[in-house]
């Protein structure tokens, strides 16, 4: 349980710092925005309570709106794609469900299960952050060429870091 | 009684969800409609600390431009002494000065957090409280305006970009005294929109804006842009694109301006 609080800790402020210090810096392009952070979400594990995801989306939201001067809208997208997150899981399981002890990551549940998972759930939070930071549907395609652009971007690093960060088997498996 | 209960633990996970979305959808919609940018949280000094050690760093990359823009600025000001004061010494005057009137005092500072990427565009100055800088003053680059301060700490300001959408400052065209509102539609970094501008006024493509002076904010005639078309639209007032003459992507050194009477000026017209 400890080892647990650990884990996830270390994770949210890595992520934090590598979102504020790295990727808030990069600024490629207006439609290149990609928020990494939201693998806090996806990562953690199946077993956690409906109560604390919230809390934790919550959390997470909103340190990132205090940082980015956007007060409530990384909040509510964070929230949003929380609340969805047990859902897509039902929808996904794979046929004789979910093994206990194991995680939502590619080493346990391979790449397609994985792609699944993190693309509908990052678009959805895409979608709502960058609609609501618009806050207008006045160039509707505009808008959803930069969600499709930064949730691809942002996929592509998800999906970098399943193979760089957590070595397959071992290293920091709680 | 029991009920209730049992629906409020069947339901719980959407009823949190719903608590927490309507908490966190009411902050953005305040943020929005409201402009509430002048909080300073206790994150902005955090941030400030972590950003002034990049852009230390980053620095080094633009050493070569920033060398040109500055020669380049001295031998501007250098020429503007010649013509001002050549006459006399006598008309040499500091910022106390009363029989010369000073209006406007400027003090440097270097951008050390900058974004073009967002809808809400903020910079982050190393200068602040201690170095003189308030709230709500204008910060500007040799090439034009660059934004207003908001939240200021003891040594660092975060700055409204013009790229904000909630960024909003009087302009007019510098040919015939006309002016409108100039703000930001989020589109492009290099373009903004000048609202407001009379239909019968002539404005052409090529046509320098510049800023009004009306704010107190910034001094009249600080260069903005060029315009680049000009539309009518809902009804009696153009809608011109403005071609901005500052390069966002390149601040590195900026200007923030106070004005020596705004309280006096601000007085008058009753809105403090």
């Amino acid at each position: 349980m400890i080892n647990h609080l650990f884990r996830y800790t270390l994770l949210f402020i890595i992520l934090v710092l590598v979102q504020i210090l790295i990727l808030d810096n990069l600024q490629i392009s207006s439609f290149v925005v990609p928020f990494l952070y939201v693998l806090f979400i996806l990562m953690l594990p199946f077993e956690i309570p409906g109560w604390l995801l919230l809390l934790m989306a919550f959390f997470t939201g909103f340190v990132m709106d205090l940082f980015e001067h956007t007060y409530g809208i990384h909040t509510s997208a964070t929230l949003l794609m929380a609340w969805f997150r047990p859902g897509v899981l039902k929808l996904i399981a794979p046929q004789d469900g979910y093994v206990p002890n194991s995680e939502p990551m590619i080493r346990d549940y391979g790449f397609s299960w994985f792609m699944k998972y993190s693309v509908i759930l990052v678009f959805l939070h895409h979608a709502i952050l960058f609609y609501f930071e618009v806050f207008t549907f006045h160039h509707f395609f505009t808008t959803l060429f930069r969600v499709f652009i930064s949730s691809f971007f942002t996929i592509f690093l998800i999906v970098l870091s399943q193979f760089s960060v957590y070595k397959p088997k071992g290293l920091g498996r709680g | 009684m029991r009920n209730l209960l049992r629906f409020l633990y069947k339901y719980y996970f959407f009823l949190l969800f719903l608590i927490l979305e309507v908490i966190a959808v009411s902050m953005g919609i305040q943020y929005n409609l409201y402009q509430r940018a002048r909080f300073v949280s206790v994150t902005e000094n955090i941030s400030a600390f972590f950003n002034e050690s990049i852009s230390s760093f980053s620095d080094y990359f633009h050493l070569v431009e920033t060398n040109r823009k500055l020669s380049l600025e001295n031998t501007h000001l250098k020429n503007q002494l010649q013509r001002v004061y050549r006459s006399d010494d006598l008309f040499f005057f500091g910022e106390k000065d009363t029989l010369h009137r000073q209006k406007y005092f400027f003090t440097s500072a270097r951008v050390i957090n900058n974004s073009v990427n967002r809808m809400h565009n903020y910079l982050t100055l190393d200068k602040g409280r201690a170095q003189g800088v308030r709230p709500e003053m204008g910060v500007v680059c040799p090439e034009g305006i660059v934004g207003i301060t908001a939240g200021v700490t003891k040594n660092f300001s975060s700055v409204i970009s013009l790229l904000n959408t909630n960024f909003h400052v009087s302009a007019k065209l510098k040919k015939n005294d006309y002016f409108g509102t100039l703000s930001w539609d989020g589109q492009d970094y290099r373009r903004a929109l000048l609202h407001d501008i009379p239909y019968h006024v002539p404005i052409e493509e090529g046509d320098t804006v510049v800023t009004s002076g009306f704010s107190a904010v910034f001094p009249e005639g600080t260069l903005i842009g060029i315009v680049e078309k000009a539309e009518v639209k809902n009804g009696n007032f153009y809608t011109a694109t403005i071609k901005l003459t500052t390069d966002f992507k390149h601040l590195v050194y900026v200007d923030v301006i106070s004005n020596l009477k705004k309280k006096e000026q601000k007085k008058l017209e009753n809105y403090d």
